[in-house]
């Protein structure tokens, strides 16, 4: 384990910073990615730790912004969230997934507030330093202009989707502060020619450089298709951003499983309600995302690993601490091999898991 | 005062940089004594930059016990601005390499006190015994360092006000605005050069011919500051052939004559190494091969 205030320099490795795949360097100190040029005038000290990365690539570490619960806990069952942020935390670092929200879908009212508020503590009490730290996305309904206003002054991040909006009400809510959409296609009204609803906001006039929209799309190569992944991808590039909407199932093996009340069958990497053909939901991994998009777009792997690390993180507005590998940032990052399977993922400069050992 | 004719930019990269790794390597330095070198930044040795790291990561020198003074450096310009000598410096050979971060001298722009920066600079140079060996570049006007013509030869480290041709030639690498480009740097003197035991001086390219023709063909003057070499007992001008093309037939070739013994200075070096090196002596000193190991 790395001591925080040592100097780590990660030699032979190639890394991805301004959107460029470059050879270069990473230093880190105190769990955060330091520039050396500063260090080697200023301090005059070289690294007290030097680790080689044998070649491969270093990324920002992926950020989730859609994920339902995994390895059989559902985020949403009250009694046991705390058990499974925990365990679904950890094995998100296989992934590459350094932090994400889990996503609680109940609505707005006084149990969910104090649910919230539990969850929350456990977070805060945890002394493990290795776990991601939380973000909620509050699945809502019947969210008004006025509540949508509401809530951006409290810094909450309004995003539109599970709705049958039409473009105008979109751009109405994108007024009001509104600033991401829910995984796009899924869940709202198809794109038609007359009435483009929310899908039509990727290209909505009143987009500025003030007023951005990004939004969640699932690139699970079964709940978009590739010819819709790369229109979204087409029109509004910057704005794209990589999500799993992983439910309770993602992460067991296949067969049947009994999470809360439902059946669950996984078949075929698929996860349908037990004895049927009807999909109940995305078992995707982020990392096996990232490989599907690369491949039905055609994008760089530049774009593909930003999408789910810059973007996501812009989208939050902590694109200062996480999804760069820039100065400053906090150094949670993975190492990917020339296949983008994940290596190795680093929180805070330190090796929390690695594909080759068991931790 | 020797000259070596090579045939283009990037045989003089290698050269120099060879010469440079010889030189460290003959030394024998160690931890109570260094080597202490002289560095300029710029296009031209660029290359010999980019020569040293690859022979420093194939093992064939260290740099651990090499205390460097660079040339020159802009006022007031921040560290981290691509176009400082810092950010070079870093970027382009420190980082690859290693050296000591300790052992680096670059003069500080944004000192507060700029005249006792340039006294400080001069001091640690001969605390640390002085330059053994001094690489510079010129300008097309035949300046050293930022030893703009005009400049006393016997001129020390200290802060200079920028002309306006250099300005102008600058500008490109300022977003082609005069405004934004320094005004005024710190530099070495011709002087403190001079001091060094040795002074390797590359000048390649078409554009610069005239300077050469200036510093070798005519007399010492203070308006070709490079000239000034003409008097110190170990001057090393590494050029091209388009860097030849205002000298005299007569020059050329009486230094070109005399250019198998320059390349002799390497064969040693090169003679006892590997196939690579032989193919590189073949194409830089074709005539020198029968000295070579077989």
């Amino acid at each position: 384990m790395t001591n925080a205030s040592k100097l780590y320099q990660f030699i032979n490795c190639k890394i991805l910073r301004n959107h460029r795949i470059v050879k270069e360097d990473i230093w880190v100190r105190d769990g955060k990615i330091v520039n050396p040029e500063r260090i080697f005038y200023d301090e005059k000290i070289s690294a007290d730790v030097k680790i080689d990365c044998k070649g491969l690539l270093l990324a920002p570490g992926f950020i989730e912004l859609q994920i339902n619960g995994g390895y059989g806990y559902d985020f949403s069952f009250i009694e046991n969230t705390e058990a499974g942020i925990e365990l679904v935390s950890k094995k998100l670092l296989e992934h590459g997934v350094i932090a994400y929200c889990p996503t609680v879908g109940v609505l707005m009212g006084q149990p969910f507030l104090v649910h919230m508020w539990r969850v929350l503590l456990s977070i805060k009490k945890r002394k493990v330093p290795i776990l991601p730290t939380a973000f909620w996305i509050i699945k809502m309904a019947y969210l008004n202009w006025k509540g949508c206003m509401e809530l951006k002054k409290r810094n909450v991040i309004v995003s539109l989707g599970h709705s049958t909006a039409d473009l105008l009400e979109g751009e109405e809510a994108l007024e009001a502060g509104a600033s991401l959409i829910t995984h796009l296609f899924n869940a709202m009204l198809p794109f038609h020619h007359r009435d483009p609803g929310l899908v039509g906001l990727l290209a909505s006039d009143k987009i500025t450089q003030e007023k951005k929209i990004f939004f969640g799309i699932i690139p699970d190569g079964i709940h978009t298709h590739p010819a819709a992944l790369r229109i979204a991808y087409r029109v509004h590039p910057d704005g794209l951003i990589m999500v799993t909407d992983a439910i309770s199932a993602a992460g067991l093996n296949e067969g049947q499983h009994k999470i809360g009340q439902l059946d669950i069958e996984i078949r075929d990497n698929k996860a349908f309600i037990a004895g049927t053909n009807t999909l109940c939901g995305s078992i995707a991994t982020m990392s096996e995302c990232v490989r599907n998009f690369m491949k039905a777009t055609g994008c760089s792997p530049e774009y593909a690993l930003e999408s789910a690390s810059l973007h996501p993180a812009q989208a939050l507005g902590i694109e200062d601490q996480k999804g760069t590998l820039n100065f400053g940032a906090d150094a949670d990052f993975i190492m990917l091999d020339e296949t983008f399977e994940i290596v190795s993922t680093w929180i805070s400069g330190q090796l929390v898991y690695n594909r080759t050992t068991d931790l | 005062m020797r000259l070596v004719i090579l045939e283009n930019a990037s045989t003089v990269a290698e050269w120099a940089a060879r010469y440079v790794m010889k030189r460290i390597n003959e030394y024998q330095a160690g931890p109570d004594k260094y080597f202490v070198l002289g560095l300029p930044t710029g296009s031209t040795p660029y290359g010999m930059y980019q020569k040293l790291i690859e022979f420093h990561k194939a093992g064939k020198v260290s740099f651990k016990y090499v205390k460097t003074f660079n040339m020159d450096e802009y006022v007031n310009l921040p560290r981290d601005h691509p176009e400082s000598y810092h950010y070079y410096m870093y970027n382009n050979f420190f980082k690859h390499i290693d050296i000591d971060p300790k052992n680096v001298h670059i003069l500080d722009g944004n000192a507060p006190d700029l005249v006792e920066e340039c006294n400080n600079y001069e001091r640690k140079i001969a605390e640390s015994g002085g330059i053994e060996l001094f690489i510079g570049g010129i300008g097309p006007d035949g300046h050293i360092a930022f030893n703009e013509p005009g400049s006393s030869l016997v001129s020390r480290t200290r802060v200079k006000t920028l002309a306006h041709d250099t300005l102008e030639a600058n500008a490109r690498f300022f977003g082609n605005d005069i405004s934004k480009v320094p005004k005024q740097a710190l530099t070495v003197g011709v002087g403190t050069v001079m001091d060094a035991k040795e002074v390797m001086i590359l000048i390649t390219g078409s554009h610069k011919a005239f300077a050469l023709y200036k510093a070798i063909e005519e007399g010492v003057n203070h308006m070709w500051t490079v000239s000034a070499f003409q008097q110190h007992p170990h001057t090393l001008i590494i050029c091209d052939e388009d860097a030849t093309l205002e000298l005299r037939v007569k020059t050329v070739k009486y230094f070109k004559a005399l250019s198998d013994d320059h390349s002799l200075i390497l064969t040693e070096l090169i003679g006892r190494t590997s196939t690579t090196d032989r193919a590189i002596t073949t194409a830089l000193f074709p005539s020198r091969l029968k000295f070579m190991n077989k």
